[in-house]
């Protein structure tokens, strides 16, 4: 019997390779299954939370922003001197026609009845549709106006000289329409506009003057003089104490483009709502702090305070764990003692996070208040007075990652050829040199790595948080590692568990604002990974 | 450390029944060696017969293994650097070692050069030292233009070149090369077998080699190890080069060297 007659031949070699190849076609579809799968996942995660971050919202102001700058310039209109109101249209053009000083606004119809004593004013550029401004047969100067010409000429301008160079010295007189008529709304809207945001600076302010109440009023002077307050400034202040817009309703992105007719059909049920499509995340909401109003609410406070509670832990658990790993890499002997602190460390990276809350809150917040909370120092916080900081929360979750730290820096150490150290021992190096010339610098791009990956889990971080104590509701940015804080996710989590339903937006875009500071702290890692990263 | 005067004092480094195990396993069993100065001592035998362990011996690279332990003396310049009062690191700044696949760091090949003399509170001319080292490695033609360079960006053979170069630069007595040509082609093996007959003007060189053409081509003495029943090497035969290689007075150094058996 030859080996041969052992193994598959001729045909039955084929269908045996062919099984075989088989296994592994079935085997490779389940793995780009799992792969699509997770991809999958991972995209509806993303969809979903940009659904909710975009989309139609409808918004209910105390008083219309529009109104409200109409208002303003037709009181200043109305105000002016020698300026005269007339109900009756016809009046006003009589009394227009016979005084050639004046200057007057008509509708159409009324100035066409009237063409015999009066003539309109061309506007060089623009329009301003059903409105005439019309003057006296009798005036010989005022053939033409810019918009910029006709803004003073009904309000502030004293005499024709003063709105152009060359026309009599004589007072203007103004001959308008009654408050709230089309004619005045549709010439203020023209020459002036209606959004406040287009409004100078001072405007603004005077409007706000005109609204606020006089305490109010000097609180906000007394913060800062009016005359240095920004526009961005005045436009803030106005939408919180004047206009308080409140979002009644929201729809995700995905309801505003398949069912705009039913919003809209909701939309008629409350007439005095403005559907306006809103981006949630925008650079006022990242830059404003919390707010109980979600309309003002920004996640400035939690930003900042996520970004100090990470500092703490990375200050703390990055060099702790890296010392760690260095000595039960390099110096520990495999003694009873060494073994027990391994297995312990192993452990540890594997209990819940929120048993770590309870530690912090054992001993950082509680038996270490006097260090946590600053008191001795005498830097204690007087809003706080307790251990609930800063400190105390970045060293609880600085002890939650020291495990996955202390793990993946030992593998990364691990990972250094063994012929560089024995290159270094054979020039009388001794093992500190070793160490710090040779294994540390080749291992950083590991131990890298793995720091990223812990600070990317602790800046996720929320149950341990909420243990040791941090404030939902917090409305001023921390100032230091005293303070008391609140982070993103501890935000999102409170955001998701409030009624009203602009906080869910408000918690979808403050996702989007995490995600992307993960990225961006893994891109700032990732780049520092690959300069230090060496070919070998 | 000091030079102290004995009977030895013309050896370079000699070892005394020498014994190393590895946990239970008896490694290597009663060694006597000596190696002369300026001379070529090369190391041959089957694998596992513990040439290699002998080497690392000599500057007490085994201390890296936590689990070996030495028996016996090595005596350099008269003194057992097995002694509890002998630094192992003031050994190895004696005794360099250069390692059978090439390792430089991965810095620039001048600083390959200088770490070795830095970080052993070297006072002069660095630029000089470099640039000696690297004659002395037959190396500087090729490199000089490229100092700057990783020491990864050279060929296998210009990369032993530079660590025999990095041994040198802290000036030793002696040089253990262990294996320093396997991971090399022929014609960079010649260039440092060429380079090893240099160096053997100014430095004592002990040299571990599978390749016996290599032993007798380029060394003065050669010692012979093997193996007992009990996987325990052991040296065999030492003798002068020729004389081991033409009229080898042990039975089994004459099946190794004629290639009966290993």
């Amino acid at each position: 019997m030859t080996n041969n007659s052992y193994f598959p031949e001729g045909s039955e070699l084929e269908r045996f390779v062919k099984r075989r190849r088989q296994k592994g076609v079935i085997w490779r579809s389940l793995f780009l299954l799992a792969t699509t799968l997770g991809v999958i996942i991972l995209m509806v995660l993303l969809l979903s939370i940009i659904d909710d971050s975009l989309g139609y919202a409808a918004v209910q102001y105390k008083i219309d922003p529009h109104e409200m700058v109409v208002g303003f310039y037709q009181d200043m209109a109305l105000n002016a001197s020698n300026a005269r109101a007339f109900d009756d249209a016809d009046e006003l053009a009589r009394a227009l026609g016979e005084h050639p000083d004046a200057v007057g606004l008509l509708d159409e119809a009324t100035f066409r009845a009237h063409a015999d004593d009066l003539r309109a004013v061309s506007i060089e550029d623009g329009e301003l549709p059903g409105v005439v401004v019309a003057v006296s047969q009798q005036n010989d100067w005022l053939q033409s106006v810019t918009m910029q010409e006709l803004a003073p000429l009904f309000t502030i301008a004293e005499t024709w000289s003063d709105v152009r160079e060359g026309w009599p010295e004589t007072p203007v007189h103004r001959y308008l329409p009654p408050a709230g008529s089309p004619v005045l709304t549709t010439f203020i809207a023209g020459v002036y506009g209606d959004d406040p945001a287009q409004q100078p600076v001072e405007a603004l302010l005077a409007m706000l003057a005109q609204h606020l109440s006089p305490g109010a009023l000097r609180q906000f002077v007394a913060e800062k003089p009016l005359d240095q307050r920004t526009q961005e400034e005045a436009l803030g202040i106005l939408a919180e104490r004047v206009l308080e817009p409140t979002v009644i309703e929201t729809w995700s992105l995905s309801q505003s483009i398949l069912h705009k007719d039913e919003i809209e059909a909701a939309m008629a049920q409350t007439p005095d709502a403005e559907l306006e499509f809103r981006r949630w995340v925008t650079w006022d909401f990242i830059t404003s702090p919390q707010s109980s109003k979600p309309e003002l609410a920004g996640v400035r406070t939690a930003i900042i305070g996520s970004l100090w509670v990470v500092l703490i832990t990375l200050l703390f658990s990055v060099p702790v764990g890296i010392g760690a790993a260095v000595y039960l890499e390099e110096y520990g002997s495999g003694s009873r003692l060494d073994q027990f602190i391994e297995n312990n460390i192993n452990n540890l990276a594997g209990v819940p996070s929120i048993i770590y809350g309870m530690l912090g809150l054992a001993v950082f917040v509680r038996a270490l208040e006097p260090l946590t909370s600053g008191s001795m120092f005498g830097l204690a916080d007087p809003t706080t007075a307790n251990g609930r900081t800063i400190l105390a929360a970045g060293l609880t979750l600085g002890l939650l990652i020291l495990p996955i730290i202390i793990i993946n820096a030992r593998e990364a150490i691990r990972a250094v050829p063994r012929a560089f150290r024995e290159a270094s021992y054979g020039l009388g190096a001794t093992k500190w040199q070793t160490i710090w010339h040779h294994v540390l610098p080749n291992a950083i791009p590991g131990i890298l790595t793995g720091s990223i990956l812990a600070i990317s889990r602790a800046f996720g971080e929320t149950a341990p948080l909420v243990v040791v104590g941090a404030s939902t509701a917090i409305f001023v940015d921390p100032n230091g590692p005293f303070s008391k804080f609140t982070t993103l996710p501890i935000q999102i989590y409170q955001w998701t568990s409030r009624p009203q339903a602009a906080f869910q937006n408000l918690a979808a875009a403050a996702i989007i604002v995490l995600l992307a500071l993960l990225l961006a702290l893994n891109a700032v890692a990732i780049l520092l990974r690959n300069k230090y990263q060496r070919s070998y | 450390m000091a030079d102290q005067s004995s009977s030895n004092g013309h050896y370079a480094i000699e070892a005394k029944n020498l014994n190393v195990f590895y946990g239970d396993f008896h490694a290597v069993k009663d060694v006597n060696l000596t190696v002369e100065k300026n001379k070529i001592t090369a190391l041959i035998g089957p694998s596992g017969c513990g040439k290699s362990t002998v080497l690392r011996c000599f500057n007490r690279m085994n201390d890296l293994i936590p689990v070996a332990r030495i028996q016996g003396d090595v005596l350099f310049h008269g003194k057992n650097i097995y002694d509890p009062d002998v630094d192992p690191v003031q050994v190895r700044r004696r005794i360099g070692m250069v390692f059978q696949k090439p390792n430089p760091f991965p810095k620039s090949i001048y600083d390959n050069v200088a770490w070795g003399a830095k970080i052993n509170g070297f006072k002069g001319d660095l630029d000089e030292l470099v640039r000696t080292s690297l004659e002395g490695a037959a190396l500087w033609d090729e490199v000089k233009d490229k100092l700057d360079a990783n020491g990864y960006s050279l060929s296998g053979g210009q990369q032993q070149r530079l660590c025999i170069a990095r041994a040198l630069a802290v000036r030793p007595d002696i040089i253990l090369m262990d294996e320093p040509t396997s991971a090399l082609d022929p014609i960079a093996s010649l260039r440092i077998e060429e380079l090893m007959i240099q160096l053997a003007e100014q430095y004592t060189i002990i040299v571990v080699t599978h390749n016996m053409q290599q032993a007798a081509r380029v060394s003065d003495y050669t010692a012979f190890f093997t193996v007992d029943e009990g996987r325990t090497g052991y040296l065999e035969e030492f003798a002068p080069t020729e004389e081991l290689f033409t009229t080898p007075r042990s039975r089994i150094t004459e099946d190794y060297i004629t290639g009966r058996f290993g």
